[in-house]
């Protein structure tokens, strides 16, 4: 019964993990329909700001809690810049151009960010570990875990719910879901896309700052983190279906809570758990598990 | 008329490709008087931090005293650069994988006029290098590179390859007779390590050594195996807290050691399990009071945080100079690459020398370096396995501990092995040396 628990409380915070990390990403392809390769820049941005801000703040002696504020700053800071400065400057000259050749810019992006980020930071590592060491740590059936890592599941839970609210319950969530469903009829009807895409994209790189920023203080800041997030980010809005924010989360749920009971009862199958999802998935349901079927013109 | 202009312009087009190519040939032609030394070595990436700028900064800092030749003893009096010519450093990145690298080394090789490699840390590059080399007839020194299969399987008759430093079997002999020495009671191990060829070849050395030592202590049927670069341990800590196993092995490195250090003391691992880390020397004095005060540590040898009491000439300068120019002490990947650039002068002087001063051709210098016993910057190098191509050199373990005082990490409670003790003979794989009893090895 210990492990048991002990496999949820792990696999809710992974798959939290995991949702804070694909949510932009399937965000952006919803509305868009562009799959944002630089997305694994907004994560390594949003640590790295993160960290720096995070250091400078302790570096004062303004109250402990106010650290957590900069790693929400850190999130507007890099979301905001980035989301604006590449849909204004590159992304809108491309929206007529073929899906592939979206993905190479944003790819040539990535790569162009990751020498930006070393330029800036260079390749020392950053640590910003004062937040988790302050939250301290909590027994849970009788084994240790740190609080801070326990609230990222809180995170993940008022994101999406945030999110689901914006879009089910609000005037902008409604025009939202209308450029979702037919770009061009919303477009007839006077929604303004052009700043629906931009808001969207902005909102997409907030979240995928969100989550660097807010993983920062657990681990070594340091070149080459955006790699990894994108290809993890990839594999689960795969698995919930692109574009889809609930798939996003039941993808989360299912590759996090089997990758942590890999790890307790099979440790050594637990690098192909995530693709063995993935493959199972396509392999029965190749649009994904919660993105509709769509017919394609060949 | 028209056919003179185009024949005109077809000139004119052909002297400006042919000054373009002159220009270019200018560019990058090497004076006769300097020999030209490619360093690869993770500049960008996840290896970059660990051991890829504290490489090149070690390598830099040596080729630096060997050009102006203020080396200290024992090289103090072998004048400047190798065999009286100065080094011409080509440091550049080794990520990109193995491919990439292929392509770069034929490069450099063949358009670049490259002289000799001294580089490279991941045990995949040095393993699609080592037939290129070979083929190319290229001197190429690994000095850090672990995977004991290049002289092995890949390449069991070198003669332009050598390695520089001791391979992953000497880890885990070291850390085996470590723990039987310094932990009789345990009573069974489990381990975390990256699940590839490191991670995968540091667990299986350091279980097959502790097979052979203490046969009645069990591994684990759970050790970890994350994924490279995965950086999110919260689980494994989890499974290692729940294991009734004390003793916990771990090849971990970079950024992802650093990372399971911060969430295993957030989580209390270290006060409850025996950490045993081969690699951690690279993150001990960037994390200061964070490193887990405790842990039995390695450094693959005599480096880095190991080496801060040897009290040599050569180990006193490169510690000072080292800290003055970048503002951290030397870590293992330091030393590692100084002392393959050492390999280097010390080949070119001696094969000068056998040469009756004139400097030496290729295979004078590959004969001086095969079976050399040489000073490295902080212990004797002997390249003495693998036809005189593979090194061993002793090898340290201890435990890592705050010194209040000096308000740095130190290393207590240190036993070092001797080369022959730890490295397997010549001959043998060492997967095979280890299953059969490690016999011959004396400690």
């Amino acid at each position: 019964m210990q492990e048991l628990i002990v496999i949820l409380v792990d696999g809710l915070v992974f798959s939290s993990y995991l949702f804070m990390v694909a949510v932009g990403l399937t965000v952006i392809f919803g509305v868009m329909k562009i799959l944002n390769v630089t997305h694994g820049s907004f994560y390594a941005f949003g640590a790295y700001m993160s960290a720096t801000l995070i250091g400078a703040y302790y570096e004062t002696d303004l109250p402990e809690f106010g650290g957590f504020l900069a790693i929400f700053a850190a999130a507007l800071i890099i979301g905001v810049f980035f989301g604006v400065v590449l849909e204004r400057c590159l992304l809108r000259f491309l929206y007529h151009r073929d899906e592939h050749i979206i993905v190479l810019a944003t790819f040539a992006m990535f790569l162009v960010l990751e020498d930006v980020l070393l330029m800036i930071w260079g390749t020392d590592p950053y640590y910003a570990f004062e937040p988790m060491a302050l939250l301290g740590s909590v027994d849970i059936v009788e084994l240790t875990f740190d609080v801070y890592s326990l609230t990222l599941i809180g995170l993940a839970g008022v994101v999406c719910l945030g999110l689901w609210l914006g879009l089910t319950k609000t005037k902008w969530g409604k025009l939202l879901l209308a450029v979702i469903f037919d770009r061009e009829i919303s477009q007839a009807m006077g929604i303004n896309v052009t700043v629906v895409f931009t808001a969207t994209f902005v909102i997409g790189a907030i979240m995928g700052a969100l989550g660097g920023a807010y993983i920062a203080p657990t681990i070594s800041v340091s070149p080459g983190i955006g790699v990894e997030v994108i290809v993890l980010a990839f594999a689960v809005v795969v698995i919930g279906g692109m574009g889809s924010i609930p798939g996003a989360l039941i993808g989360s749920l299912l590759v996090g809570i089997s990758r942590a009971a890999a790890v307790h009862k099979f440790p050594e199958i637990e690098l192909f758990v995530i693709y063995a999802i993935m493959a199972l998935v396509l392999a029965i349901r190749p649009e994904g598990l919660f993105a509709p079927a769509q017919a394609r013109k060949i | 008329m028209n056919i003179y202009k185009r024949s005109g312009k077809a000139t004119l087009l052909l002297a400006t490709g042919l000054a373009a190519a002159v220009s270019l040939t200018a560019g990058i032609a090497n004076a006769a008087d300097e020999v030209v030394m490619a360093v690869p070595t993770f500049l960008t990436g996840a290896g970059a931090p660990a051991f890829g700028v504290p490489a090149r900064n070690g390598a830099e800092l040596i080729i630096e005293a060997i050009n102006k030749g203020t080396l200290p003893a024992p090289y103090d009096k072998s004048g400047k650069g190798l065999a009286g010519r100065q080094i011409k450093a080509l440091i550049y990145d080794e990520s990109g994988g193995g491919a990439k690298q292929v392509t770069e080394f034929r490069n450099k090789v063949q358009k670049q006029g490259v002289d000799l490699f001294v580089g490279y840390i991941s045990s995949g590059t040095c393993a699609a290098i080592t037939p290129v080399a070979e083929e190319l007839k290229m001197l190429t020194i690994f000095p850090i590179c672990g995977t004991p299969r290049i002289f092995e399987e890949i390449n069991t008759k070198p003669k332009y390859v050598f390695r520089t430093m001791g391979h992953a079997t000497a880890d885990g002999v070291a850390e085996a007779l470590y723990v039987k020495a310094n932990m009789p009671n345990v009573k069974g191990y489990t381990g975390i390590n990256q699940n590839y060829a490191w991670g995968q070849d540091s667990w299986r050395d350091f279980d097959l050594a502790m097979k052979q030592l203490m046969p009645s202590v069990p591994a684990s049927e759970k050790a970890q195996w994350p994924k490279i670069f995965s950086g999110q341990y919260g689980a494994e800590i989890s499974a290692l807290m729940l294991s009734k196993e004390k003793l916990v092995h771990s090849s971990l490195w970079g950024g992802d050691l650093e990372a399971f250090i911060f969430q295993g003391s957030a989580r209390g691992l270290f006060r409850k399990k025996q950490l045993l880390f081969s690699v951690a020397d690279t993150s001990v004095y960037r994390l200061g009071k964070k490193a887990p005060a405790g842990a039995i540590l390695g450094a693959r040898g005599p480096y880095g945080i190991f080496a801060a009491n040897v009290d040599t000439p050569l180990n006193n300068w490169f510690r000072k100079v080292y800290l003055d120019r970048y503002s951290v002490p030397p870590v293992g990947g330091s030393y590692q690459a100084a002392q393959g650039v050492l390999a280097a002068k010390y080949a070119y002087d001696k094969a000068a020398a056998a040469n009756g001063g004139k400097f030496p051709s290729k295979d004078q210098v590959i004969a001086a370096l095969e079976g050399a016993t040489y000073q490295g910057i902080a212990a004797k190098v002997h390249m003495n396995r693998s036809n005189g191509h593979q090194a061993a050199t002793k090898h340290m373990i201890g435990v890592l501990q705050w010194d209040k005082e000096k308000g740095e990490p130190i290393m207590t409670k240190v036993t070092e092995f001797a080369p022959d003790c730890v490295m397997p003979p010549s001959g043998i794989n060492g997967t095979e040396w280890l299953k059969g009893g490690m016999k011959g090895a004396k400690c």
